[in-house]
């Protein structure tokens, strides 16, 4: 095997263990969420200075083979997209860490039915789908399962979208609930960058399989 | 529109029942530099000496096919006349080492016999040298020999021999392998200045100096043309499993 190979290799190794660290604390930030656990709030917290190293280790390793192996085709590719990706993931984590330090902040669970009229917990669960199905895609170098990310994202939107209009209604009734609205709304809006942060990593594990830029382009035109 | 300056069609080389150049089809724009790349073997070499017909001096070399320079027959052509209009610089430097700089560049004139006014020699010493950036450093040196220069400086008196006849294609086979790494960048600038005026087909192992040189990038892999395309395409996206195989190093 060709030294750059196996350079590669461990750089994909890295960026999965990367992802499984991220889409555990996300996982995790939703379950503190919750279940208004804090010490899993604050365990999340901690771990986002391991996401913080592996960013840093994964762009390290890149600057690395691009000195050393001047890498070119699809190789080049990989690397630009891993660089983009492991951007991508690390503003995940930190968006974990966020709603993790609300929970830690907040004086009491959310109340059961602001959770539900909001749809914030199924918009959590395909934020955190779609960030699993771009893993898989970019394990299994699978370019359908990375465009099956756009769509998922209408979900996202849809509720991001009508958020505004729906806490409103439910606030003309439930007054007690307006602190708690606020927090909502902030953690609606950072699960929808979620979804765009999945689509981006999409869209460059087709860049790198590929060699299809579709940023900035209508996925299903 | 581009003008093409060198197309062949259908065209194979052999040495005896040895089929090393295998129906190849290419059109070379003027004024560019294509880099032609593929492992030891391929059959590249070969082919850029059918260019300027220098394949035909080897004992039991053939060829067939169509190889035009400007829409004419390279093979219809009397092969000093090709050799006029195709100049060839080789892997080593290989200045004439009894003769001076001076008589190096114009060595192509000497050696076919054209005779030229000693002011018309001066003009093409002084054109020919300008043109491969050695002027300023060797013109107090004129008649120093060719061989007293470093490596790097060497090659572009070749250049210059080369350049000196007013060729309109130059051919480099592996140019700067020879060279060290300050000699190889001096040359490789040469090639931006001299597709000004020239076309330039460049036969390289060095893949990062195919994309740093090159506007176009030829592919030969077992005496065929696997790819031909823009080099930044040949290194971003190659279309070939072949190329993308050899040039990320993974050829087996």
């Amino acid at each position: 095997m060709a030294q750059i190979e196996t350079e590669l290799q461990l750089l994909k190794s890295e960026a999965i263990n990367m992802w499984t660290l991220v889409n555990s604390q996300l996982n995790k930030a939703r379950e503190a969420f919750l279940t208004f656990d804090k010490d899993l709030a604050r365990e999340v917290v901690l771990k986002e200075k391991r996401v913080n190293g592996s960013e840093l280790k994964i762009d390290r390793d890149c600057e690395n083979i691009f000195a050393l192996f001047c890498p070119v085709a699809i190789d080049l590719r990989f690397l630009l997209a891993v660089l983009k990706i492991n951007s991508n993931l690390e503003r995940i984590g930190d968006i974990a860490e966020g709603i993790a330090k609300y929970v830690i902040d907040a004086e009491a669970p959310f109340s059961k039915e602001l959770l539900e009229v909001s749809r914030v917990m199924p918009m959590y669960e395909e934020a955190v789908g779609m960030l699993e199905d771009t893993q898989a895609a970019f394990e299994k170098e699978d370019t359908i399962l990375a465009r099956g990310v756009f769509k998922r994202d209408d979900l996202l939107d849809a509720v991001n979208k009508s958020s505004n209009k729906v806490l409103e209604a439910h606030l003309k009734t439930h007054p007690e609930d307006t602190a708690q609205a606020l927090w909502l709304i902030s953690i609606i809006r950072r699960l929808e960058r979620v979804g765009d942060q999945a689509k981006n990593v999409a869209e460059e594990i087709i860049f790198y399989l590929e060699a299809k830029v579709l940023k900035h382009s209508k996925k299903f035109a | 529109m581009e003008s093409t300056v060198i197309k062949s069609r259908n065209f194979n080389a052999s040495f005896g029942s040895n089929h090393v150049v295998k129906n190849v089809n290419i059109d070379i724009p003027r004024n560019h530099v294509i880099a032609v790349m593929g492992p030891s073997g391929c059959g590249k070499t070969t082919y850029l000496r059918c260019i300027n017909r220098m394949h035909e001096l080897i004992p039991g070399a053939s060829s067939s096919g169509e190889m035009k320079l400007n829409e004419e027959d390279v093979y219809q052509m009397h092969p000093i006349f090709v050799r006029l209009k195709i100049g060839m610089v080789f892997q080593r430097p290989n200045p004439f080492p009894n003769l001076s700089i001076y008589d190096n560049v114009i060595a192509g004139y000497k050696l076919n016999g054209i005779k030229l006014p000693k002011a018309e020699r001066d003009r093409i010493v002084e054109h020919s040298l300008t043109r491969v950036a050695l002027w300023n450093e060797v013109k107090d040196s004129l008649n120093k020999k060719g061989s007293f220069l470093s490596g790097g400086q060497q090659q572009r008196l070749c250049i210059a021999r080369a350049v000196a006849m007013e060729p309109e294609v130059l051919l480099f086979d592996e140019p700067t392998s020879a060279l060290d790494p300050i000699s190889t960048s001096t040359v490789e600038e040469l090639f931006h200045e001299l597709k000004v005026n020239y076309t330039l087909i460049i036969v390289t192992h060095n893949m990062q100096q195919a994309a740093r040189v090159s506007d176009k990038t030829a592919f030969f892999f077992m005496g065929e043309l696997v790819e031909y395309d823009d080099t930044k395409i040949m290194f971003t996206n190659p279309k070939d499993n072949r190329t993308q195989n050899y040039i990320t190093g993974r050829f087996s």
